[in-house]
């Protein structure tokens, strides 16, 4: 059973910016949190902090018991923590088996674990040696989540996975993000798309100037219209 | 749906050949200009060999940029030092050199080449931490201490080896050329080439068959990423600083022994055309450094011909040519 | 404080160390007799302005450049070779100066406008492969450039060193050509010196540091960075441009060596830094200190060596050898980046606010 995420108090400054001005988050063992907020409430920041990318200037950051707050990310990815960031971050360069090799940093990529991927990404088989700068959006997004989860992790960081990708690609990333969840690991996800957040996600908190402003179980606010709007602007319907 | 969603690969032969073939085209057009076969064979020989021997040099400058943005100045003092470290293999054991003996003379090139490459590596490694380290990711500041440390590195080699040039001879074998006809091909530009080549393949083994590769080649177009899937970028970084001085300092000694003297002016010299040629490669790309010093090499020797006046200006033309055509580079590394 | 554009040195012991430098510099022919004194303050001159000018690009909007020195050719060239051809007369040298000023202007724009899109670092490296090119340039146009050997040539009238303006000596100085030349050296590099200190000080200067700091915030805020930089990169060609003419007509001689030579660009970063960049009156400082060492120093280098080898030591007498002194000033160079970036001066302000 993987470890629970936990943030208390935590501040980043980048440059003279001040984004994130006491995060206090907890994702709990397990379960999937969705990390919910309008545009530069800080979301990546949170995870790119968490990651180690950006160092906190205030806070404790702690996956289980271990603290991670003034670890780089090397250290952070070494604890078992995979990343898929908003940019994809895939090396356009490389081939799909080479993306992935670099995220098997434990030995060599696994077989019975790759056909397990193929399963709902078929796609990165049929690519396999083929240039990953040559694929699609979708199949990138595709790529970057194979890569962090190539091997079994305590902690995944996923941030907007479906931003720009076809209505029909996001219907099997859901599918795809479900059977993950399945193996038990802590999921955080930053997702704009509050249909995708609302199907795949156990725990919400949503994130306003840089702080939590709410957190409870998906499917209270699912169920909530009323407390959607004040928290998300909009009734989320009708984002879809 | 476009063929982008549908998810097939987009053709790629033309996009990636055309600029490999720059150094052949050029051949071919100044092919008809030089008229006799002869003089052809021998330009386009020397060129191929000076090409090889500037790749050497100029193939560590490239990663080490790509990787972390430092545009090392002190490269030159790499270059010169390999210099300086061919003479002291070649001074003691002169008679190997002198000896009418294939293995001798090979050995003591070998010997220097090796000297030349550990002990620039060693330099390099104290260059980086010392010098780099302290200033990774400050641009402006990285320039000026990489110049400064190049100037204290070209100082302290003139305490050490006085500021007269060395003399270093060829060893018997490898002097003299071998003739076809009327075309003369010199025998130290065979093994040259040969050096450039295997030290090319070396490279495109390691980047292309190799985790530690695989993570270079990475890192070019992404560190970050390559940080936050677990691996120690710096520590890569040093590793590749390290190998890029070796082959500065290998290609610094060939060229001594090509010209038949070491002094610290060769850094600087070559420095400047090792800049030009990952220019016009594509900052970053150890293949199109490749192209690039061949091409670059086969231009200043027909133009050496062709047109003396202009042929020192050659490169800069070559880069501007370059440059207008593709802005990044023959190969330009994605992302950048 | 109109004069100084509002940006008076700022400090005591700058303000003092400053005074010296250009009393000095005012004074030279008369605090210091002989001809290597005067050289050493006529260089020192023409290196302030080359290396304020320089400062603006690289201090104040963030640009490295290494194409600085091809300017100071180009002024050093323009006039030399117009003396040259046309004979000494004050036409000659106007338009030799108005000929380069033309050419560093033209070569600037073009600099500026292909170069200035793209990264810095890469930048960086054209300029140093077009100096690389033009120094090529110079030395192949034998025929018109004097080739290796360069080209000697004679002032106009008073300002020949066998001129006398009065027949007395002043100060027990004699006024001839010379001192004539010097004080004009002098003076335009005062007058340019100030009207470099109103660039910095005015909106585009501000601007430019803007620019220099986020080039992104600013390009957001409507500044066309372009323009600023283009301009910036063209102020100080023409600064460059001055100082090479002005340091020609001082020798009356111009040649690779003394107008091209990549080593003088690496003197000149040397000086901005060691001297502070961001600063003009780190150039003034910088200048000073950098052309005072390589005239002086060498020879306590050369009396520290001989005791050095004198003692048996291994290595040092190497070291301390007068030729090279430029691993020490090096030295100093590798030390201002790390530590003092802010040059002398900043350190000088810096201690003074420290002890307030």
């Amino acid at each position: 059973m993987s470890a629970a995420l936990t943030l208390q108090g935590v501040h980043t400054h980048i440059g003279r910016y001040h984004i994130l001005q006491g995060v206090d988050l907890d994702a709990p063992a397990g379960l999937v949190t969705m990390l919910l907020g309008r545009n530069g409430a800080g979301k990546t920041t949170t995870l790119r902090t968490i990651m180690g990318l950006w160092r906190a200037s205030k806070g404790r950051i702690a996956l289980g018991a271990t603290p991670l707050q003034s670890l780089p990310a090397s250290d952070v990815a070494r604890l078992g923590v995979g990343y898929a960031p908003e940019t994809m971050a895939v090396f356009s360069d490389l081939s799909v088996k080479e993306n992935l090799a670099l995220g098997a940093r434990n030995g060599p990529l696994d077989d019975k674990r790759l056909d397990w991927i193929f399963g709902f990404f078929p796609a990165l088989r049929t690519f396999w040696l083929s240039r990953a700068g040559s694929l699609s959006g979708g199949q990138k997004q595709m790529l970057a989540i194979a890569r962090a989860i190539v091997e079994p992790r305590e902690l995944l960081l996923i941030d907007e996975p479906t931003k720009g990708l076809a209505p029909a690609i996001v219907g099997s990333l859901i599918a795809c993000l479900k059977e993950i969840k399945a193996t038990g690991v802590t999921i955080l996800m930053v997702e704009q798309n509050f249909r995708v957040a609302r199907e795949v996600g156990d725990e919400v908190r949503v994130m306003d100037n840089g702080r939590i402003v709410h957190e409870g179980g998906m499917a209270e606010l699912a169920a909530d219209d009323s407390l959607q709007g004040r928290l998300l602007g909009l009734s989320l319907d009708a984002h879809q | 749906m476009s063929a982008l969603d549908a998810g097939q690969s987009l053709p790629r032969a033309r996009r990636e050949i055309l600029p490999a073939l720059t150094p052949l085209l050029v051949a071919l057009a100044a092919a008809p200009f030089i008229g006799s076969a002869s003089t052809f064979v021998t330009l386009t020989a020397a060129g191929l060999a000076m090409g090889m021997m500037i790749f050497t040099m100029a193939s560590g400058l490239t990663l080490v940029f790509g990787m972390m943005d430092v545009l090392n100045f002190g490269h030159s003092a790499f270059i010169a030092l390999g210099a300086y470290a061919a003479t002291l293999v070649f001074l003691p054991l002169a008679s190997w050199g002198s000896a009418d003996s294939f293995a001798l003379n090979l050995a003591v090139f070998l010997l220097a080449a090796i000297a030349a490459a550990l002990l620039s590596a060693a330099f390099g490694f104290v260059f980086e931490r010392l010098i780099v380290k302290p200033v990774y990711g400050q641009h402006l500041k990285q320039i000026l201490a990489t110049i400064g440390g190049a100037i204290i590195a070209e100082q302290l080699l003139y305490a050490v080896f006085g500021p007269a040039q060395i003399p270093l001879s060829l060893p018997r074998t490898f002097e003299g050329s071998f003739v076809f006809g009327e075309a003369a091909i010199e025998k130290y530009r065979v093994l040259a080439t040969l050096v450039g080549l295997t030290v090319f393949a070396g490279e495109m083994l390691v980047l292309n068959r190799t985790k530690i590769g695989l993570l270079i080649r990475a890192g070019v177009e992404n560190r970050e990423m390559v940080e936050a899937l677990g691996y120690r970028v710096d520590r890569l970084f040093v590793a590749v600083f390290m190998a890029g001085s070796a082959l500065a300092g290998l290609g610094g000694a060939m060229m001594a022994l090509y010209r038949g003297q070491a002094h610290a002016t060769i850094g600087g010299e070559f420095l400047v055309l090792c800049f030009i040629v990952i220019i016009i490669g594509g900052l970053g790309s150890v293949g199109g450094s490749f192209v690039a010093s061949i091409l670059v090499a086969l231009i200043a020797n027909y133009a050496g011909f062709l047109a003396p006046k202009l042929a020192l200006m050659s490169n800069i033309l070559a880069m501007v040519a370059v440059l207008l055509w593709r802005p990044r580079g023959l190969y330009p590394v994605s992302g950048r | 404080m109109t004069i100084l554009s509002g940006d008076p040195p700022r400090g005591r012991a700058l303000t003092i160390l400053l005074i010296l430098i250009v009393a000095a510099l005012a004074l030279a022919p008369f605090l210091f007799h002989g001809a290597k004194p005067l050289n050493v303050a006529a260089k020192t001159c023409v290196m302030i302005l080359l290396v304020a000018s320089y400062d603006l690009l690289l201090g104040y909007a963030g640009i490295v450049s290494f194409a600085h020195v091809m300017f100071f050719g180009v002024g050093a060239y323009g006039v030399g070779l117009m003396l040259y051809a046309l004979g000494p007369s004050w036409g000659a040298l106007l338009l030799g100066l108005v000929a380069a000023a033309a050419l560093s202007l033209a070569l600037a724009l073009a600099i500026g406008l292909f170069s200035l899109r793209v990264q810095s670092i890469f930048f960086a490296m054209v300029t140093l492969a077009v100096a690389y090119a033009f120094n090529v340039l110079a030395s192949q146009l034998s025929d018109l450039t004097g080739g290796e050997d360069g080209r000697s040539f004679k002032s106009p009238d008073v300002l020949r060193p066998s001129f006398r303006l009065i027949h007395d000596k002043v100060f027990g100085v004699a006024i001839t050509g010379k001192i004539l030349t010097y004080y004009l050296v002098f003076a335009v590099v005062v007058i340019a010196f100030l009207a470099l200190l109103r660039v910095v000080n005015s909106p585009f200067g501000r601007v430019l540091q803007a620019i220099r700091e986020n080039p992104f915030r600013a390009e957001a805020l409507g500044y066309r960075t372009m323009f600023h930089r283009t301009l910036a990169t063209c102020l100080s060609a023409l600064g460059a441009t001055l100082a090479g003419a002005l340091f020609a007509l001082w020798l009356r001689y111009v040649g690779p060596d003394t107008a091209l030579s990549f080593s003088i660009q690496v003197d000149v970063l040397v000086m901005v830094v060691v001297g502070g960049m961001g600063s003009l009156y780190g150039a003034i400082i910088g200048a000073a200190l950098f052309v005072f060492a390589e005239s002086y120093l060498r020879d306590v280098m050369g009396a520290l060596s001989e005791a050095a080898a004198a003692a048996g030591l291994p290595l040092l007498p190497a070291l301390f050898h007068p030729d090279r002194w430029l691993l020490w000033l090096g030295l100093a160079f590798v030390l201002a980046v790390y530590f003092a970036p802010s040059g002398i001066v900043g350190a000088l302000r810096a201690t003074e606010k420290a002890e307030r």
